[in-house]
């Protein structure tokens, strides 16, 4: 079972701001670790996009983000690997801009690469900036851990999927987080999100190579999943207690 | 270093002044903190204008930058000590104005001063306190969950320092958003002092295009639009400090590192700029051991460590060069308090591969997320969450010989990189900011070179 596989971070140098460089690391060493090659290729913005056999995008910067999204845009290469149904996974900054439209740093609407149904504005309130607990809606994954930060608000088309109903946090600004199309999948999670939810890279691995995949011993991922969640949880519990708390004291209060 | 009130301070900076001085003694009296935030707050209620007055008089040199200020501003203080006398300085690192306030209430009239300075604060003190030089150290990522545009801090600085006509601005020539920032300057002075971590660096401030590095570190960089690095006066060469005219000065440093070699030349070319000369200031440096705790050796769980602090990226990236060619063992701590930023995923940028084959523990309240990183780097390792305890823990699986039991060759096992006390130490720690302030909290006894 010898498959090569090459993993594609794509512009490190502009999407590379919250190490979601990590995803395409977790992508290759999950495939080794099973026996696969797999070779991690870190694109640069000042070259073409290299062929590849799956895509990582990640976080970065307004001006970083719209530079990137032009040179996708011109250079093609991602939309031709899409068709052809290679896998992307697309986060934050990356995630926006695979959309119809983004928000540059004033506002306006800038185009995306049209890769997802959705479109993203700034929004109004305070950035969502925290840990993200969602409950994935498709391929049976177990719920998803990550920490948000964005200040964007991402509108889903009819063309799109949601990847996940929002438990704690913010994600896409609806009680969902993030889009799939396919084989492309978009979410606000860094940590990164490979990292904290190795399912979900075993379910892109397992797109790109076609193979079903033995599992790997994720003794160190499901110590920080349990801490992670656990630690989202007891908050919200401890949140829910104290508001019980003011709602009993109020109600006494007016008797 | 407690003085008499300055009788030419206004009545108001005066009373703010008494206010300051009192607050932070109740506040060290009452454990309520190291003394330097609390007081400052109150005395910059009572005068908003009080750093103003403060810093009447005074010769003042400010440090900024992400990574090396609380050094560089230790090195710059002692360098000026030998010839001005002795220096205000915030040496616990409280960089926001309170902690300004609070050293400068404490010095004499006229004595000089030496501040770090919180990048963010820096435009607004370079107005306020008219510095005699600002050393401009790097600007990388640091904090996720905080938004962190480094070129907007460039552009700030940049502004502020263009406006300045009598401050001489010691700035790092290798790295351009250092560079834009002092560019614009009266008196800029480039000093060749590095940079390892060049992400953050590569998008051209002045138009936006690329910024090319042209190979090793240091060997030079330029955007098409024409912005490149300036021709530079200081330079490292080995162990030696090479001046533009010619002129070489021999740097012994009891830190250990490369990193701290730049600081230590950045700080020199401060304090020439400042009158004092490169032997006399370079003599000074060479004594300093450690700096707020960073490079000493403690005692911890019944074994000694050598404790050092990285907060991101580019200064993990210079610790794992330093220890890396050592043999003992490296135990990590990583936190992600408000202090640290709470999203520690920055650890995937940190090439922790460099560890492989090395004893490693991984520690600190986010230990699971470093052993997954740990993992993925294929850096065999355990996860102990205790920092004491981890300590310990690594020693133990060393041998745990007793300490200070130690043959007296072994220090020479740990490769010419360890200089100074590092010799006497079983295992090396590295922690972000709260695991390192948590480790030192608890340490028993601690030694100086």
């Amino acid at each position: 079972m010898r498959v090569s596989l090459r993993v594609v971070v794509v512009h490190p140098d502009l999407l590379g701001t919250y190490g979601d460089g990590g995803n395409g690391v977790v992508l290759a060493q999950r495939a080794r670790w099973r026996g696969i090659g797999a070779e991690l290729l870190e694109a640069t913005s000042d070259g073409p996009l290299p062929a590849g056999d799956m895509y990582c995008l990640g976080g970065g910067e307004d001006a970083a983000q719209a530079a990137s999204a032009e040179r996708l845009r011109a250079d093609g290469t991602l939309a031709r690997a899409v068709e052809r149904g290679s896998p992307v996974l697309a986060v934050c900054a990356g995630y926006q801009i695979l959309g119809r439209t983004f928000a540059a740093a004033d506002g306006r609407p800038l185009a995306g690469v049209g890769l997802l149904d959705v479109s993203t504005a700034k929004g109004t309130g305070r950035r969502a900036v925290g840990e993200i607990l969602a409950e994935p809606l498709f391929a049976d994954l177990p719920v998803l851990t990550g920490f948000e930060n964005h200040g964007g608000l991402t509108v889903r088309g009819p063309n799109v999927d949601p990847l996940a109903r929002v438990e704690s946090g913010v994600g896409n600004g609806d009680g969902t987080d993030g889009a799939v199309t396919g084989r492309v999948v978009g979410t606000y999670l860094h940590g990164p999100v490979l990292a904290r939810n190795p399912a979900l890279a075993d379910l892109l691995l397992s797109w790109a190579t076609g193979l079903s995949l033995e599992p790997l011993d994720d003794a160190e991922e499901a110590a920080l999943r349990d801490e992670r969640i656990s630690a989202v949880r007891a908050r919200h519990a401890g949140r829910g207690l104290l508001c019980l708390g003011r709602y009993a004291r109020s109600v006494l209060g007016r008797s | 270093m407690r003085a008499d009130l300055d009788p030419t301070l206004p009545a108001r900076a005066r009373a703010a002044v008494v206010a300051t001085r009192v607050v932070n003694a109740l506040s060290r009296r009452l454990g309520a903190g190291s003394g330097t935030v609390a007081g400052g707050h109150v005395g910059l209620a009572v005068d908003p204008r009080l750093l103003e007055h403060l810093a009447a008089g005074r010769r003042v040199a400010l440090v900024s930058g992400t990574n090396g200020k609380t050094t560089t501003t230790r090195l710059l203080a002692v360098a000026l000590e030998g010839s001005l006398g002795r220096v205000a300085t915030n040496a616990t690192g409280s960089n926001m104005p309170t902690g300004h306030v609070t050293a400068l209430a404490v010095a004499p009239p006229g004595t000089s001063a030496v501040l770090e300075v919180d990048e963010g604060y820096l435009p607004g003190l370079v107005g306020t306190l008219v510095p005699e030089a600002v050393v401009l150290l790097n600007l990388s990522r640091d904090q996720l969950d905080r938004t962190n545009e480094v070129r907007m801090v460039s552009n700030r600085w940049r502004r502020a320092l263009a406006g300045s006509h009598t401050t001489a601005v010691v700035a790092n020539a290798d790295d351009p958003l250092v560079v834009w920032a002092a560019l614009p300057s009266a008196k800029p002075i480039w000093v060749a002092a590095g940079l390892s971590w060049r992400r953050d660096a590569v998008g051209c401030p002045a138009c936006a295009g690329r910024v090319e590095f042209s190979g090793a570190e240091g060997g030079g960089w330029a955007c098409a639009c024409g912005f490149a690095r300036p021709r530079v006066d200081v330079a490292l060469d080995g162990d030696e400090i090479v001046l533009s005219d010619g002129r070489r000065h021999r740097l012994v440093l009891a830190l250990p590192g490369r990193f701290n070699r730049a600081n230590a030349a950045m700080a020199a070319a401060a304090a020439a700029t400042m009158g004092v000369g490169w032997e006399e200031s370079l003599r000074q440096i060479a004594a300093v051991g450690e700096v707020a705790g960073r490079f000493s050796v403690v005692e911890v769980g019944g074994c000694s460590a050598r404790v050092m602090l990285a907060k991101n990226p580019a200064g993990w990236r210079e610790l794992l060069d330093l220890v890396a060619p050592g043999e003992r063992p490296v135990v990590v701590g990583i936190n992600a308090r408000v202090a640290d930023g709470k999203d520690p995923s920055w650890l995937w940028d940190v090439p922790f591969e460099r560890l492989r084959g090395r004893q490693v523990v991984a520690t600190g309240e986010r230990c699971r997320d470093l052993s997954v990183r740990l993992h993925y780097a294929d850096v065999a390792h355990r996860t102990v969450r205790d920092e004491v305890a981890a300590v310990r823990a690594a020693w133990m699986a060393y041998g745990g010989r007793t300490p200070g039991g130690r043959a007296a060759d072994d220090g020479a096992a740990f490769g010419s990189a360890d200089v100074g006390n590092a010799g006497a130490a079983d295992v090396d720690f590295i922690g972000n900011y709260t695991a390192f302030t948590g480790v030192m909290s608890r340490a028993t006894e601690r030694t100086c070179a």
